[in-house]
């Protein structure tokens, strides 16, 4: 009996030896939810890659304030209950000093009285508008709103002298999101909606649509939706012989759009897109090429799969992040906080982000260069 | 106001994407007509057409006029075998037990299609080349033509099958009493095989044909089965030739929805219309009256 509290009090001595050895490199803890399994997975799997990546990085070029860092990933399987459960569990559990993430709207709606009930700054890596306004002081994202997206086809627009526009959209979250936002804006910026159509995202024909659009004096048609839609609409456009510029969404910047629709068909379609996917012909002295050329590099090297601008948002954010830790010296979410609302001038590779205590995206439409498919490729524009 | 041309291109549109309900809606019919069930996986059939005749092109390096009448063959051995492993160990339970099982296979081949090729959207190059059409003003592709024609061929083929030849007779009896078909000499499970091999067949060859026009993923096959299933109901249940004009005139029904009413409510226009229709007529366009043994 005795020699067992001798052997208990060894063990206890022995673990409060281990613990004060852990304390003295504790790292600096993030955490990160991103949907890297479930439909969305397309957007949150290179986020998971990207954010692995950098955390071998940081920890290899010294760490943050001296300290390693440790990036907790969560997988929310595109679910948005699982995602208030694992973001429950980063703060009361983990104890994170910050929480990068989700990947998908719904999902940080979900979880934004969580994390500002708490008091831990979060950087959301989806896009829609509402999550950074009204602005809440803890919750910030580097993915820029559609709206900006809109208002950079409507400039093309107005630059060609195309005052009249008809837009098809899908009849899904995103599509409607897109009909929403181009429908606030046009009228802002002196463009008239001449047709106003919709289709189904799993529908396989789109020719009623645009034959309706083809009898409407439109001088430019919009298409709003994620694959296959538009490459379905980029075909039927084909097959109509409708000569109508036609814009795209940012939603299907990937070569797999091109794919679908058939260089034929695609050729000449505008859309905006992140400058990741044109980086061959960004200026040498632009200030992103730099970054965006790196990154390519790092990440193909690494997962020998091709890099794309969903991890991009991933990347931007672990960067400002960090910076802000660095900035504030501390890794106290408050101060963390604060320090993000003044990080200015970071080069990310979707643009340059400024961020101030109303404005917690941080980019412009600048983020979007207008490209154009010309024989099965991208064509930045200038 | 549409212009004619504007209608004309309603048409063709529509009459080309009805083809495929009316192909898949055929595929029902058959077996419906032997079996005596609702094959709920039909949809599948028709998205394993046109998926494996990608495959077999992109991975398989098969010329296209080849993987075409591979992929059919190959569905219709899927069909063979759904009905040996899953349909065949249950035969005589009641007809909801085997409709319960039909959507548990079509879940299955849906996954399995998931797994093996992927989640992304694919198409399949038509089958001869060449630009549209132009026709009165509106556009008919090729691949338009060869829907019709493949179409039609096959819905010919089978009228004569079931008309004209002992087998078609013998299942159709089978449908009729299957006890007084066994007791005549008929081999009633060879019959159903037979069906499951036809239905899944004709579902091969809309979902072939159709995937240069519409594209094809993995999941393309539970709006087909869907709209295969209103058609089939449209056209009057177990009548072949109804089940292909239903297909035809929903798809056409639904390109009118789109241009004169809205394009939101596309699906809305025909389902109701195929309402009203049903509660006029409750047997289908096609369908005779249906006398009830009491």
């Amino acid at each position: 009996m005795n020699r067992k509290a001798v052997w208990f009090g060894f063990v206890f001595v022995f673990a409060m030896l281990l613990g004060a050895i852990a304390q003295a490199v504790e790292p600096v803890k993030i955490g990160a939810v991103f949907s890297v399994t479930g439909p969305a997975s397309f957007l949150g799997e290179p986020k998971r890659n990207t954010v692995k990546m950098l955390e071998a990085d940081i920890n290899r070029s010294g760490g943050i304030l001296g300290r390693p860092v440790e990036f907790i990933v969560y997988d929310d399987e595109s679910d948005a209950t699982k995602t208030v459960t694992a973001v429950d569990r980063l703060i009361k559990k983990d104890r994170v000093a910050a929480i990068i993430g989700p990947s998908i709207s719904g999902n940080t709606l979900a979880v934004i009285p969580k994390a500002g009930a708490e008091k831990i700054p979060l950087i959301s890596c989806a896009a829609a508008k509402k999550i950074t306004s009204p602005v809440h002081p803890y919750i910030f994202k580097v993915a820029p709103s559609d709206l900006l997206a809109a208002k950079r086809i409507f400039q093309d627009m107005k630059n060609r002298k195309l005052a009249k526009v008809a837009i098809i959209t899908a009849s899904d979250g995103y599509g409607a999101g897109g009909r929403e936002d181009m429908k606030e804006l046009a009228p802002q910026m002196g463009i008239s909606i001449v047709a106003d159509e919709v289709y189904g995202p799993k529908d396989t024909d789109m020719t009623a649509q645009l034959t309706k659009i083809k009898g409407t004096d439109a001088q430019a048609i919009v298409c709003w939706g994620t694959n296959p839609g538009p490459a379905v609409i980029a075909r039927n456009r084909v097959q109509l012989g409708i000569k109508t510029p036609l814009y795209m969404s940012s939603g299907v910047a990937s070569k797999k759009f091109i794919e679908l629709a058939g260089a034929e068909n695609a050729e000449g379609i505008l859309l905006p897109a992140a400058r990741l996917i044109v980086e061959p012909q960004i200026p040498a002295d632009h200030p992103q090429k730099k970054v965006i050329v790196n990154y390519i590099k790092d990440y193909e090297g690494k997962y020998k799969q091709p890099v794309s601008t969903f991890g991009g948002h991933a990347h931007d954010a672990v960067g400002i992040l960090v910076q802000a830790i660095k900035d504030a010296n501390s890794t106290d979410p408050k101060a963390i906080r604060d320090a993000l609302e003044k990080v200015k001038g970071f080069q990310g590779t979707w643009g340059e982000f400024n961020f101030t205590p109303e404005e917690h995206t941080g980019l412009t439409e600048e983020a979007f260069v207008m490209v154009k498919i010309v024989n099965g490729d991208w064509q930045m524009l200038k | 106001m549409p212009t004619a041309s504007a209608l004309l291109q309603y048409v063709i549109s529509g009459a080309t994407v009805g083809s495929t309900y009316g192909l898949a809606a055929l595929g029902f019919t058959v077996i419906y007509n032997t079996a005596g069930i609702i094959n709920f996986a039909q949809g599948e059939f028709v998205m394993l057409g046109g998926m494996l005749a990608v495959f077999a092109l992109r991975w398989g390096g098969v010329p296209l006029p080849l993987a075409v009448p591979l992929a059919v063959l190959a569905v219709t051995v899927v069909g063979i075998m759904v009905n040996r492993v899953t349909i065949r160990p249950v035969r005589g339970r009641s007809p909801l037990t085997l409709i319960i099982i039909t959507i548990g296979v079509s879940i299955l081949l849906r996954g399995g299609a998931m797994l093996i090729f992927g989640k992304d959207t694919f198409a399949l190059p038509a089958f001869s080349g060449g630009g549209p059409i132009q026709v009165g003003g509106a556009a008919l592709l090729p691949q338009s033509l060869w829907v019709f024609g493949i179409t039609l061929l096959t819905v010919l083929g089978m009228k004569f099958f079931f008309e004209h030849t002992l087998t078609g007779k013998a299942m159709l009896a089978c449908s009729s009493d299957r006890k007084a078909a066994s007791l005549m000499g008929i081999h009633v499970d060879f019959m159903v095989t037979l069906s499951f091999a036809f239905s899944a067949f004709v579902g091969a060859v809309g979902g072939v044909i159709l995937a240069p026009i519409t594209l094809t993923a993995y999941d393309a096959g539970i709006l087909l089965g869907l709209k295969g299933f209103a058609a089939c109901i449209l056209g009057g249940l177990g009548n072949p030739f109804g089940a292909v004009i239903g297909g035809i005139l929903l798809g056409i029904l639904e390109s009118l929805g789109a241009g004169f009413i809205s394009s939101g409510y596309k699906d809305a226009v025909a389902f109701i219309i195929m309402l009203g229709l049903l509660f006029w007529r409750p047997s289908g366009l096609f369908g005779g009256s249906q006398a009830e043994r009491v």
